[in-house]
């Protein structure tokens, strides 16, 4: 998989400097949610999260006029968020499922709602880092425009796939997803865990939220997620709950969503539609390639309800 | 004996619901009455009403209304263009009152409001952008809309003369006759200016897809575009991206130069207060309904915005000649000969069409210089 | 809204007398009605929150949905393309799937019968009809099976399958409706080649709802019978409950899964061709109203039942007619319905959990 992701580098700039504006949120949701599900829940209300963080984080951006305490208040939002669908899953036989499609509604209810004043004001939005400044190309100047949240998601994706594998927290998270009968039987406390999953998923797709409404595109209104927080939540099974392959699924994926526009600007101008859709149907048959019927998904935490 | 014992709970129960029923019936005194004494007027919106562009525009004209004694607004907003607009103009008229309804999406003419107008053939509709036809369409109906594409041809006057790279962009949801008459008219502003201008437009396929419309402009701005203008629900993103990378940007709908301080040269608004007005007063005043209500600058349908900081004086001169010919009404923007941008000829040499041509309200081609397909 | 608040307690009471399927009739419809009293109660206190008067609210809540025969079609018409996409989710579910690809199927369903409306124009109506459901359905169903399909076959997740599917439906549908399948006269609503007048299936008699709500609410029935009373239905729920289990008693576990995506596919489908046939007479991007994706939460909420399906997307109906009431009379956002459904269905979804627990509502025998 890191291989055709790695490819996307050979492309042209445009793709490149998409693939960097546009995965950010997706990486972010990815993360959180490949937090979650590690944890053997899933939280498909994730997109609900992005847009409450998006609107929160424009909110308090206007507000104290500091994007990053924005930031921080659209990941606690996105906490609170995740806390709920945490504390609700925890009941018994309740659909973890069917719950993130309620918290689907209400995140982007609640975020419609309040966010009605902030639709016309302007609030400060993040800096961006100039990282192509040695190149005498604006294109390239521009396509390397990077910001400190790009940047800090790759870190955590590293820092993710380390505690996976090498600390007792992520052990135990590990535990308490694959088999909860072992975790409760070493006693560890299995719905506390995961709804501190959750709710520290939550946290990170709320921090991605606030990347669309704070750099990039960077204003709120109501159309500003076209489902990247259910795409992202897809992404997650895509990378086989591995966060590094997360993040090369969100590049991949953002890239592949700059194609459309990118084709259109040097004027290959027919089917745009097909081109946008390009994004689906190179994850659709990536998918096609890589799974197989004979066994359950590589990776896949045994308690998940969507791989059961 | 215990289904009997059941049977009364449940009809305890209901008799309960019932009695909550009738005190709903018997309607408190804090209840927003039906507006009996207020002419009702009715407005429905496709997206949100603070969007900085279509539907604001509309909202914005909704408000002065309101401000007229005697009327009383009612509105809705993000609704669908499905059956949803059907119940929402009954529920304005049967629930409300309503005796005016504007229903402002193009997509609410056909088959909704023409419906909903044989239904209630009491009340006025009036539409924004339809091709309301003598004969074929209900009486009680009507359409409005107004002659942007002047202000368009504005927008590319200066927009011709901002340019270095002689390389304009346009970023527009779908290729439909109201938005390929404003590139054409963009595209032929900017080439009255310096010939060899050409306009790369980029269709994102809806009419509001913040991250694409964004995408659109970097990937524009990166072949070499220095001027873009639009036309899309919101055109908020596109404005603060081409502020953000450094090129100018012409508005559209609504005045965006507060979002992009440096590089806003002018832009195309709407001013729908004219047509709102006479449709409210005519209504009040019981005269017909004038079916067919159109007009541009010269009328006050549309406005350009104030010059940004950019536009040079050598622009300001020629633009404001050319608006002053508008106003007098006698600029045409479409005259022989245009070749469209496959070389086949559109308009004929000799050919001249006024404003109020309704071909031009059916355009399916783009003229020489756009790179682009319908 | 306090009268229903009140229901459990009162008939809770007197609940042990009644013979065991009244009871689990009574916990199937008072647990429910009980959260949507505690979420009426919390959608107060938000509303109270924000300075509006929630017994206002209430009232317009019941004014717009359910208080007058107006009300009533309003909600009933909102609910009936709910119906059918909300059996795209519920009968796959029964074969242990989690489909959310009903939007796609629905616009493709509603192309397909666009197209051979057309093409069949000047034809009997009662038979372009019939060809436009069949080819709707038939489109569905092999969109939905073809979810299904690659779970089977090749191990594809079907959740984010039919998902992806959706979105590469929908820009499918655009395609076709804004190139090859325009309509040239169709100038700045692009839609394809409107079918006949005649061939309109129009709305029931006397009524301001269209024909859509019987085909789903039939569709419905067939969906219960086929469920509940078949040995195909019984199959199916075997090997929703384990797969394992339903492979080695023999059953045809590829021709169930494919069926049941095929059968929901089928109602998605038939749902498009309601919108083509009843509402817009040709396909155009009218089509894609987020019908699909409301039919998720019906089924959720329905808890993948049939039948109970309809009162939940006449519900979901309702609560959509009166939140247009509350934006005209109390100047609430647009978003008041989507904060109130939220609730709603976090609460109800949450007492899930009270099921089997009250001792009321158990069996004498348990």
């Amino acid at each position: 998989m890191e291989s055709e992701a790695l490819g996307w580098y050979g492309v042209p700039i445009a793709v490149l400097g998409g693939a960097i504006r546009v995965s950010t949120p997706f990486l972010f949701v990815s993360l959180g949610e490949c937090l979650t599900e590690r944890s053997g829940r899933i939280n498909l209300g994730l997109e609900g999260v992005l847009v409450m963080g998006a609107m929160s984080g424009y909110a308090v951006s206007f507000l104290t006029g500091n994007a990053w305490v924005g930031v921080l208040v659209a990941g606690l939002a996105g906490m609170a968020l995740g806390l709920l669908h945490g504390l609700v899953c925890s009941l018994a036989r309740v659909s973890d499922i069917a719950v993130g499609i309620g918290l689907m509604l209400l995140g982007t209810g609640l975020a419609f709602f309040l966010g009605k004043p902030y639709v016309q004001p302007k609030a400060p939005t993040l800096p961006a880092l100039h990282l192509g400044d040695w190149s005498a190309s604006p294109q390239i100047q521009a396509a390397l425009q990077i910001n400190v949240l790009f940047l800090a998601g790759i870190a955590l994706a590293i820092a993710m796939a380390w505690a996976f594998r090498a600390t007792r927290w992520g052990l135990i998270v590990r535990m308490v997803g694959d088999s909860a009968d072992a975790a409760r039987a070493m006693g560890y406390p299995v719905a506390a865990v995961r709804t501190l999953c959750t709710a520290a998923g939550g946290f990170l797709a709320g921090v991605g939220g606030s990347f669309l409404s704070l750099y990039y595109p960077g204003s709120w209104n109501e159309g500003l997620s076209s489902g990247q927080g259910l795409m992202a939540v897809a992404l997650v099974i895509f990378a086989r709950w591995r966060p590094l392959a997360c993040f090369w699924a969100a590049l991949l994926f953002g890239g592949a969503g700059a194609i459309g526009p990118a084709l259109q600007s040097v004027g290959v101008t027919g089917g745009y539609y097909l081109f946008n859709a390009a994004p689906y149907v190179l994850t659709l048959a990536i998918m096609i390639f890589t799974s197989s019927p004979n066994r359950t998904l590589a990776g896949a935490p045994g308690e998940l309800s969507v791989t059961r | 004996m215990s289904h009997d014992l059941h049977n009364r709970s449940r009809r305890t129960a209901l008799k309960t619901l019932a009695a909550g029923a009738a005190a709903t019936a018997a309607s408190p005194l804090w209840l927003p009455r039906a507006f009996a004494a207020d002419f009702v007027v009715g407005v429905i919106y496709v997206g949100p009403k603070d969007d900085y562009g279509y539907s604001q525009a509309q909202a914005q004209a909704a408000a002065a209304i309101k401000k007229m004694p005697g009327v009383k607004v009612i509105e809705q907003e993000k609704v669908a263009e499905t059956t949803d607009v059907q119940k929402v103009m009954a529920s304005m008229i049967e629930e409300d009152g309503a005796k005016l309804v504007f229903p402002t999406s193009f997509g609410y003419f056909d088959p909704h409001m023409l419906k909903m107008a044989e239904k209630y053939p009491q009340v006025r509709f009036a539409h924004c952008g339809g091709l309301w036809t003598e004969g074929k369409h209900p009486k009680n109906t009507a359409s409005y809309f107004g002659y942007i594409d002047e202000c368009q041809y504005l927008n590319g006057v200066c927009a011709g003369h901002a340019t270095k790279s002689k390389k304009l962009g346009f970023i527009a949801a779908k290729p439909i006759p109201q938005v390929l008459r404003n590139i054409n008219a963009f595209t032929l502003g900017a080439k009255s200016v310096k010939p060899d201008i050409t306009t790369q437009v980029i269709f994102t396929g809806d009419w509001l897809l913040p991250v694409k419309e964004a995408e659109a402009a970097n990937s524009l701005i990166d072949q070499g575009v220095d001027v873009i203008t639009m036309h899309v629900d919101s055109p908020k993103v596109v404005v603060e991206t081409c502020e953000r990378r450094g090129i100018h940007v012409c508005g559209y709908h609504a005045d965006q130069s507060a979002l992009a301080p440096k590089g806003y040269l002018t832009g195309a608004e709407w001013n729908w207060l004219t047509p709102y007005t006479t449709h409210v007063k005519d209504a009040m005043a019981g005269k017909p309904l004038n079916n067919f209500l159109r007009g541009g600058l010269k009328e006050g349908f549309v406005k350009p915005s104030p010059y940004g900081k950019a536009v040079s004086e050598g622009a300001r001169k020629q633009a404001d000649a050319i608006k002053a010919q508008m106003m007098k009404g006698d600029f045409a923007i479409f005259k022989g000969e245009l070749k469209d941008n496959t070389g086949k000829v559109v308009v004929p040499a000799g050919t001249v069409h006024k404003q109020t041509d309704v071909v031009l309200e059916q355009m399916n081609w783009l003229v020489a210089g756009v790179i682009g397909k319908v | 809204m306090e009268a229903v608040a009140a229901l459990p307690a009162n008939a809770g009471t007197r609940a042990p007398l009644a013979s065991d399927a009244v009871r689990r009739a009574a916990e199937g419809l008072l647990i429910p009605l009980g959260a949507l009293a505690v979420s009426m109660l919390l959608f107060g206190v938000f509303v109270l929150v924000l300075g509006k008067d929630p017994i206002a609210v209430y009232q317009l809540i019941w004014k717009g949905a359910f208080s007058t025969s107006f009300a009533w079609q309003n909600t009933l018409q909102r609910a009936a393309p709910l119906i059918l996409t909300a059996l795209c989710v519920a009968i796959p579910a029964r074969a242990g799937l989690i489909v959310i690809g009903a939007e796609g199927a629905l616009v493709l369903g509603g192309l397909a019968a666009a197209v051979s409306g057309h093409l069949l124009s000047g034809h009997a109506p009662l038979a372009v009809q019939l060809a436009m459901a069949l080819a709707a359905m038939t489109t569905g169903a092999a969109w939905i099976a073809l979810a299904g399909g690659l779970r089977h076959f090749r191990g594809v997740n079907e959740t984010i399958g039919s998902l992806l599917l959706t979105y590469i439906a929908i820009a499918l549908f655009n395609h076709f409706v804004e190139g090859p399948l325009r309509d040239p006269a169709s100038l700045n609503k692009p839609s394809t080649m409107p079918i006949d007048e005649a061939s309109m299936v129009g709305n029931l008699p006397g009524l301001d709802v269209h024909w859509g709500l019987v085909f789903g609410v039939v569709f419905c029935l067939a969906c219960h019978v086929l469920v509940r009373h078949t040995v195909a239905g019984f199959a199916l729920r075997v090997v929703g409950g384990n797969v394992r289990a339903a492979r080695l008693a023999g059953l045809p576990v590829g021709a169930l899964i494919l069926g049941s995506c095929a059968v929901g596919g089928a109602a998605a489908g038939l749902a498009g061709m309601v919108e083509v046939a009843a509402v817009h007479g040709s396909a155009n991007a009218s089509l894609i109203a987020g019908y699909g994706y409301a039919g998720i939460l019906v089924a959720f909420i329905a808890r993948h039942n049939p039948l109970a399906i309809v009162p939940v997307a006449i519900l979901v109906g309702g609560i959509n007619a009166s939140g247009s009431i509350l934006q005209r009379r109390l100047d609430l956002p647009d978003a008041t319905v989507l904060v109130l459904q939220g609730i709603a269905f976090m609460a109800i979804l949450a007492a899930e959990t009270l099921y089997g627990r009250a001792r009321l509502f158990q069996p004498r025998g348990a």
